[in-house]
This record gives structure tokens, sequence and C-alpha cells, in this order.
């Protein structure tokens, strides 16, 4: 097993762990800090695939704001713990495991038209960005502009208070 | 890092596996908050997903949606958690049970 392999499995293990710690935990804030360590494996894992543009993207996007946002809504809300877990009956048991085995199938059948990886590959900035900043995607890129500003105005809009 | 090829395959089982945990998480927990952080969780795991298929056909398409991703979930978690305040301000409590204004 090469030292990538060894690397990817760790991160993979590390990722999954907190992961069932972010679901299993009762207080919202340790969920929180198990969930910015996933974010911090996943990108260890990005950066494994070959791609560390989106490696650092989301350690700085998603660990860094998105988390911080949480946060500091946690801090601000004076969140208790969850008492007891919500109700699982039969129906929505066999609900999931009726869309578990469906997921399972599609993942299946992927995997099976995978068909040959090509060998060595690594996406630098430099051509992520090319294809970011051109034809088909430039128009969403800036689209996806307006759609921040829209964001914005609304979060301020919706978390003002009426006085 | 140039990203073996061997990783596609535990890559996209990886992907599946978080996916199927954080939609658990969204059907077990009563804190809107965590229900919001599950579905944080999901959106990373179609990501990974989408970085090892970009890895798997050795183009870009699929890091650019990434991106794209990334900015819809930033502008998803500020309209969501300023929500999350206005309701909890106007309901005095998190649980997700409580707010079915909308139910029929």
């Amino acid at each position: 097993m090469t030292l990538d392999a060894v690397l990817f499995y760790v991160f993979a293990a590390v990722a999954v762990a907190s992961a069932l710690v972010v679901v299993g935990q009762r207080s919202p804030a340790y969920s929180a800090f198990a969930l910015i360590v996933t974010l911090c494996s996943l990108s260890a894992v990005f950066g494994l695939l070959g791609s560390p543009f989106i490696a650092v993207l989301q350690v700085v996007v998603y660990a860094g704001a998105i988390m911080v946002l949480f946060l500091f809504v946690l801090m601000l809300l004076d969140v208790k713990r969850e008492e007891r877990p919500r109700g699982r009956g039969w129906a929505l048991k066999a609900t999931a495991i009726a869309l578990g085995s469906v997921l399972v199938v599609q993942v299946g059948t992927v995997l099976a038209a995978l068909g040959p990886v090509p060998g060595a590959f690594r996406a630098s900035t430099r051509q992520v960005a090319r294809l970011l900043f051109s034809a088909p995607y430039l128009y969403v890129f800036e689209a996806s502009s307006i759609l921040i500003l829209a964001a914005l105005v609304g979060a301020v809009v919706l978390a003002k208070s009426d006085s | 890092m140039t990203g073996g090829p061997d990783l596609v395959t535990p890559a996209l089982l990886l992907s599946l596996g978080l996916f199927a945990i954080g939609a658990v998480g969204v059907f077990l927990r009563r804190n809107v908050i965590t229900v919001f952080m599950c579905i944080e969780l999901m959106l990373n795991a179609v990501n990974l997903a989408f970085v090892a298929f970009s890895r798997a056909r050795a183009t870009l398409d699929g890091q650019v949606l990434v991106f794209f991703v990334l900015t819809v979930a930033a502008a998803e978690a500020a309209v969501g958690l300023a929500i999350i305040i206005a309701a909890q301000r106007h309901k005095d409590t998190l649980d997700v049970d409580s707010f079915n204004l909308m139910k029929w």
C-alpha cells in the first residue's frame, strides 16, 4: 500500500468516526466541533484525490466560515441538550432501509460502470480557475455572486429583531 | 499528492457512508441546529463524490461544481441560521417537531 492510500484510509476513518459523533451526540456544541473534525479530514481526502484547491477551499470556507457561523448561533441561542431522540416507528425504519438500499444500488451501478481510472492526476488552482472563468461556468459564477448578495440581505432581514 | 487511481472506489464508498450517516442524523435528531449540521454533512458527502468523479475522469468540471456547491452551502447556512434565530425568537424552542405551522 502506498503512503497516499494509508493516509486516505486514516483520514477516511477519522471522518466516519467524527461524523458518527456529530449524529450521536446530544449536545449541539459537541456536534459542531465533531463536524469541524469531519470537514478537516475530508479536506485531506480531497487533497489525496488530487484536488488541492478544493482541499484549501474546504478548510477556509467550511471549517473557517460556515462552522464559525454555526458556533456563533449556538452561543447566541443558549442551546440545551436533547432529552430524548425522536420516535422511530416501523414505517420510518422501513423507509430508511428502502432508501438506503436504493442508494447502495446506485453507487454499485456507478462503480460497475466506472471503467479504468487514468494514472497520475493533479488539478492545479490555475487549471481550475481557467475552467471556472471560461464560457459556461462564468455565467454561473456571476449568478452565484447575486445569490450571495441575496442571502446576505435575506439573513440580515430575517435575523433582525422587530423592535 | 498525485491521487492514486486506486482511491476512487474507496472515496465513493466513503461518500456513500457519510451521506447515509448525515441522512440518519436528519431523521434522528430533535435539535434543529444539529439537523442543519447533518445536512451540511450530506452536502460534503456529495462534494466528495464530485471530487472522486473528477479524479476518475481526470476532468476538472467536478471541482468547479464543488466550488458552486460550496458557494450555495455558504448562502444556505447564512439564511438557514437566520431563519433558526427568527424561529427560536418566535417559538422559544429549537425542537424540530414544534415547527409545524405549515403542516396540514
